[in-house]
């Protein structure tokens, strides 16, 4: 008997094994959610399969009565686009931010304590600030996830910066690089594929704010419909919303990754 | 022509004195080549002969001017490992000293330029034996190619120094003698002056043209900190494959060590 250690699932027995997780979750909810609804059949907590089905059906491909609109497509543009500009922002402030401190000594001592001090503020604590400051639409939302995200982002790639080895710094000077050079041909290159690993681990905060901003000021959005129709204890709505907003998640992880095997093929991927 | 004149360097860091009244005269394509016990100032010397140390007391003088304080092209480098960019495939690896020198704003080059750049590339590709290969990435590389394409990536920015600081330390020594071979073919078609720094006797032998020998001559063994190595051998060699004029012309440099000569 070999060591515990030593032993690999073959195939087959991988991808059985891989299912076995989701499929038990699946049944246990399917177990409770008919135990309930043979107990009280109007109880709302735990909607059969059927239900859930009408009410994606309602959302995603029939238009709301009152505007007119798919409400999943519109809500899932409205989020993807707040998302995606403040992804975009923030990759932009990190990498300038964390190349600068990563390379520049001057920067670093300028700049390091700062960022150091502004990535533990706790975002959603501001943003009752950001409210009062910049009102109650767009600009607050994505501002909200930009000051989650960037520090994080800025910070790693500070750090990444400065661990590239001195004796590839020192070899590009003797190659008479200068400053700028080096930052554009041996630094950067070599910070896109951390850019994004840092975005991808980012990226479940960056919902998280989205969702926080979304639920407490919005008219549209995943967030905001899954506060809205909490108050009707619509579970059958919250349930495939919960499950849509993973999916996308998951999608975004997914062609991160891919984007990084295509385009930095030298790098070596880290994680999964 | 090259010269390097060091006069009554002293290195401390702190209270620790790592190398002290060290004078060496190294004339122009001479090949040098450094040992020592491990912690005896090797490699901070050839640190700052680089750029990245400066001397606390004394003079380093290349051709008579103070050495720059920060490395240059002027030197050029080879690490045991590190040196190369992974993120460059061998031959951009090997342009990238070209397209930096070519190019300051971009540090890239186009078009005939770019050609030009990439005939020189790959006319050193052949000399070091990589033609093969050139589309590769460093770490698909064996520890032998590695070395081989970081010596080239100096060369072929010329430089008048080239330092070598123990680059065949973590090779086979199966390797190691093509390593040789290369390197005297690269430094008889460049002119330059070469430092090395070794932990092997014999190699230091095979290939330098003048040895140095960094040892300390005083010893507090109350304070193994007080005192600092110095040349405590500068040995001028025939160099197996140098010519042999310079066996005849290895006269003793103007500011003698203050230690032996050498057998």
């Amino acid at each position: 008997m070999r060591r515990l250690i030593n032993q690999q699932p073959g195939r087959g027995g991988a991808l059985a094994l891989r299912a076995l997780p989701f499929i038990v979750l699946i049944a246990a909810y399917l177990f409770c959610s008919h135990a309930r609804l043979t107990a009280n059949p109007g109880d709302k907590l735990l909607p059969a399969p059927a239900t859930i089905a009408a009410a994606i059906h309602r959302f995603a491909l029939e238009e709301d009565e009152r505007s007119g609109e798919y409400l999943l497509w519109n809500d899932t543009g409205a989020s993807l686009e707040r998302l995606l500009a403040a992804l975009a922002v923030s990759a932009l402030i990190g990498i300038v931010l964390g190349v600068g401190i990563g390379v520049l000594p001057y920067v670093r001592v300028t700049l390091a304590p700062l960022l150091a001090v502004v990535s533990l503020i706790p975002p959603l604590a501001i943003l009752p600030i950001l409210f009062i400051v910049v009102g109650l639409g767009e600009t607050a939302k994505i501002t909200l996830i930009i000051i989650g995200v960037a520090p994080v982002i800025a910070r790693d790639l500070a750090m990444r910066a400065q661990e590239l080895p001195g004796e590839q710094i020192i070899k590009a000077q003797t190659l008479g690089a200068s400053s700028w050079q080096l930052v554009l041909r041996v630094v950067l290159p070599q910070m896109w594929p951390r850019l994004v690993d840092s975005l991808r681990l980012t990226l479940g905060s960056a919902w998280l704010f989205l969702i926080a901003a979304e639920a407490i000021a919005s008219t549209e959005g995943l967030g905001y419909r899954i506060f809205l129709v909490r108050r009707y204890l619509a579970m059958d709505v919250i349930l495939p919303y919960v499950a849509w907003i993973t999916l996308l998640a998951f999608t975004m992880d997914g062609v991160l990754r891919l984007l990084r095997a295509k385009a930095f093929p030298w790098a070596k991927a880290g994680g999964s | 022509m090259t010269q390097v004149t060091v006069k009554r360097l002293w290195k401390q860091f702190g209270g620790q004195v790592v190398l002290e009244n060290v004078n060496l005269h190294v004339d122009d394509h001479e090949f040098v080549t450094i040992v020592g016990a491990s912690g005896c100032g090797k490699t901070t010397f050839l640190r700052m002969l680089l750029g990245v140390e400066a001397p606390s007391r004394g003079e380093f003088l290349i051709d008579g001017q103070a050495l720059p304080s920060e490395p240059g092209p002027d030197r050029g480098i080879v690490f045991q490992r590190y040196s190369l960019f992974p993120h460059l495939s061998v031959r951009q690896n090997l342009l990238l000293g070209l397209e930096l020198r070519g190019s300051p704003l971009l540090g890239r080059l186009f078009g005939a330029r770019r050609r030009r750049a990439l005939e020189r590339a790959d006319e050193l590709l052949d000399a070091v034996g990589l033609q093969g290969a050139a589309d590769k990435y460093p770490q698909q590389l064996s520890g032998g190619m590695q070395q081989r394409l970081s010596i080239a990536q100096s060369v072929i920015c010329e430089p008048k120094i080239l330092l070598l600081d123990e680059p065949f330390g973590a090779l086979d020594p199966g390797i190691t003698a093509d390593m040789h071979t290369l390197i005297i073919k690269l430094w008889n078609m460049n002119k330059m002056t070469i430092f090395m720094v070794t932990h092997d006797l014999q190699e230091s032998f095979e290939l330098g043209t003048r040895l140095l020998v960094f040892d300390k001559v005083r010893v507090d063994p109350q304070a193994p900190d007080a005192f600092g190595a110095t040349i405590t051998f500068n040995i001028p060699l025939k160099g197996q494959r140098a010519p042999i004029e310079r066996l005849r012309g290895a006269d003793p440099s103007p500011a003698q060590p203050d230690s032996a000569d050498g057998p």
